[in-house]
Parts: C-alpha cells; structure tokens; sequence
C-alpha cells in the first residue's frame, strides 16, 4: 500500500494516525490521542529545562504509542541500539522490507526544521517510509510538516543518537501484528475515565488541576520589579509548551474536544458533544491567558504575574468542574 | 477556537511553513486547520531565541577580551548548557567548566577538543575560535 504522509497537529499522535492507517485501521490524530489518555497537565518545577521549570500539557514521551497498544490489541516493536552503524542499518533492513518505522529524534538536529524551532528536545517522533534512491536521503513523514520530507543519512544518525534527557538511543518502532476492529463501548469510557483520574486524583499536588494552581502560586513568587527578565522568560516558557510546540491549540484542549466528538458519535452520547463545546471554551480562554502573557513580554501592557495567575486559577477551577462533569457523564 | 479565527498571521519563526491547529466549523465539528502563525507563538518563540542568542553574543565578547574560551561561546551558539554538554560528552560539569577559562581551553589535548567538537558537530579549527 503506498505511503499517505497526513499533516498533524502533534508529532506522537499525528506518528501513531498514520502508522495504524496503513496498517488498516483508519483512526485520526484526536482519536490516537484520546485513546491513549494523553492529554494532562503538569508543572514540574524540579525538572529544568535551561534553567526553567518543565510544564506540559500532556503526559511525557511515548505515552501515546505506548497506550495504544490495549485498547487496539496491536503490539509495538521498540527498538534501540547501542551504535549509530547498528541503528542505521537495522533501519535500512526494516525499510527494505517495506516497512514504515516510527523513530525517536531529537529535534535540533533535524535540517528541515526551521531554525528557531531547533532546541535540543530529544523527544520528537517522525516516521520513515524510504530511501532516495539516487541521494540516499530518507523519506520522512514529519507530523508536523505539511508535507513529506527528506533527510540525509548523516543529519538523521545525530538526530537518532542524540544525548541527554530522554535520549532516544536510535529508537524504532513498528507494530507486529494488524490491529483488530475497537470495541468503541468498552476501550472508550476507561480511556476518557482515566483522563479524569489524571486531572482529578493524581497523587502529586504538581498534576492536574492542582498543578495548574501550583503553577498560579510560583507566578506569584516571580519578583517582576527586580527580575524582570527572568519573570519574562518563566511566564514564556509556559506559553511555548501550551502553543508553540505542536499542541493543535490552547495546550491539546482542541485535539481532546475532536476526540470527545468523536467519541460522542461512536458511543451514541449526545452529552459528550456539550462537554466538546466546553472545552472548546476552556481553550479559548488558555488562548487568552497566551494572549495576556504574550503581551505583557512585548511590555504592551505591563508585567504583572498576578494576572496572569488569577487567570490560571480560574483556568483551574473551570477545569476541575469540566472533568468532573466529564466523568459523571461516562 | 471557531475556524475564521484560526490565525493566520505570519508566524516568522515557522520558516513558510504552516501549523495545523483544532478549530471548530460552521458544521459544529472540529477540523484540523492549517495556520500560518500566531504572534503569540512568534513572540514566545523569538524570546527563547534571542535568549540563547544573547548568552552567545555576550560570550563572544568575552572570548575576544581573553575573559572566556571559544568553547563557552559555541555552546552557547549551539543552544547547548554546561549540563547537556556533559551529558553528551561524559566529561564532569567541573571539568567542562574548567575549560572555559581560556589558559586551560589553550592547552587542551587534541583528542579532547576532537570530543567536543564531535558532539558539537562541528570542526576542531571552528572549535578553537569566534566568528
């Protein structure tokens, strides 16, 4: 079957769409994220990045290849290896044989990738489905990239075997068996069941929407008289893990409303298409809280983190209401 | 987010290339949507940029008044920290430290500069100096 590169909001999700569409089972990029339970929040003030704090709106790499792996009754092959030769030719081998692998990279070495966007993230899933035959470049489908795309050998070896956190040691995958036709009735309610449980229950004060009034609380710590710059670069960094970084819009909220549409139509629950709609709104407002702090990075309107936080708590409480609703709704 | 409001403004940090972002239709149902850019995103984005951009400009200086050694300045050009320095060359963050002084970067054995300049993936002669 020839090879349909899909545009895609996020890398995982948009990875595990195509690659279960060719193998036979159809689902979008919402569906794969969804049914992996992948959406999240988290503010992990002991894990920095240049200095700053992690947040993310998600759960952490390969959750969602991972996760679908139940509810689809597919398997997935990982592979890693101990050399750059060995991962290289073990991708030729399985390219060879005609099949799409899904890779682990690290994004800054990517040459297609415009270069602002190249930080050493060591987490970003592409697929490759060939070889150039005359240049020996690889044949990508990035997600994330509206259309296909070409790497040489060399640029993709550094991307594969880059160092670090989470470093992807040539990571492949692959699934080895078809998947099977979903049981919508039974997969679907513990998928969305366990979303809430990560937003409601989650042991940890720092996830869900207690990290989420955790992260209102360390807004207010910010001293934006004496520091600045530094609040400025706190208070961004949120910004780019909700917008910047493939979230499909207001942190994955967007992809979670698509996906609970469909999940509305599959089980026959009209409800889910209100709840839909609620989150659409909630998005919105992450996408004003976005704006507000965008602004006040240009010095538009002046810095003030407690805003900004009473933004974020009111965000909080919306969205403890929202999956508790959600819950109730199962 | 309805879809005449997904943003289509040009975002520079993207390089021409378009983002698909979640919007909801006429029809009710959420479409993925092409997007040229939000300026929210570029100003997120160019901040982090420029960050980085100003370490590596202000360790240039300082390479070219002997305060520091070129290996700060690349690092730092490469949007790499002592921290991920270490983790990719296995050398102590002491020790890379050390080697930003530049008597110590001068004196440094080949095979050492041949391991930053590998993980850097770039030149041992690019290594030993400032643009």
């Amino acid at each position: 079957m020839e090879f349909q590169h899909r545009h895609a909001s996020h890398c995982e999700s948009g990875v595990m769409s195509s690659l279960l569409s060719h193998h036979g089972l159809p689902i979008s990029e919402a569906m794969a994220f969804g049914l992996s339970s992948a959406l999240s929040f988290a503010y992990l003030p002991i894990i920095k990045i240049n200095g700053l704090p992690l947040v993310a709106y998600r759960m952490p790499p390969r959750h969602i290849v991972k996760g679908l792996q139940k509810p689809l009754g597919v398997k997935m092959r990982f592979e890693t290896f101990s050399s750059p030769q060995a991962g290289e030719a073990r991708l030729n081998e399985l390219l060879a044989q005609d099949k799409l692998v899904g890779m682990q990279t690290s994004i800054f070495w990517l040459p297609y990738i415009p270069q602002d966007l190249r930080f050493h993230f060591n987490a970003h899933n592409v697929l490759a489905f060939g070889r150039d035959g005359q240049s020996g470049d690889y044949l990508l489908s990035d997600p994330v990239a509206e259309h296909a795309v070409t790497c040489p050998p060399a640029d993709l070896a550094r991307a594969r075997f880059a160092k670090g956190i989470m470093a992807p040691r040539g990571l492949l995958y692959y699934p080895e068996n078809k998947p099977t036709t979903p049981d919508w009735q039974r997969i679907l309610p513990k998928a969305i069941r366990k979303t809430t449980r990560v937003m409601l229950d989650a042991p940890l004060p720092i996830i869900g929407a207690r990290g989420i009034r955790r992260l209102a609380n360390a807004f207010d710590r910010l001293d934006a008289k004496k520091a600045p710059a530094a609040t400025k670069l706190f208070i961004g960094q949120v910004v780019r893990a909700q917008e910047e970084i493939g979230t499909g819009g207001a942190g994955f909220r967007f992809i979670y409303a698509s996906f609970l549409q469909e999940a509305a139509a599959l089980l026959g629950k009209p409800q889910l298409d209100e709840l839909a709609e609620s989150l659409i709104d909630i998005g919105d407002e992450w996408r004003e809280f976005a704006l507000a702090t965008a602004r006040m990075i240009r010095d538009r309107d002046p810095l003030e983190p407690s805003a900004l936080s009473g933004k974020l708590r009111k965000l909080a409480d919306r969205e403890q209401a929202f999956f508790l609703d959600l819950r109730r709704a199962l | 987010m309805r879809e005449d409001e997904v943003p289509q403004e040009g975002n520079s940090t993207l390089g021409g290339y378009r983002k698909a972002v979640y919007a909801r239709g006429d029809d009710g149902r959420i479409h993925l949507v092409a997007s040229a850019g939000w300026e929210v995103e570029e100003i997120v984005t160019r901040q982090a940029v420029e960050d980085l951009d100003r370490l590596a400009e202000d360790a240039r200086q300082r390479v070219l008044t002997g305060q520091t050694s070129p290996l700060e300045y690349h690092m730092h050009r490469l949007r790499m920290d002592v921290l991920l320095l270490s983790q990719l060359t296995g050398l102590w963050q002491w020790r890379i430290r050390r080697h930003l002084r530049p008597d110590v970067f001068a004196g440094l054995k080949p095979s050492l500069l041949a391991r930053y300049a590998e993980v850097m993936g770039i030149g041992l002669e690019e290594l030993k100096k400032v643009d």
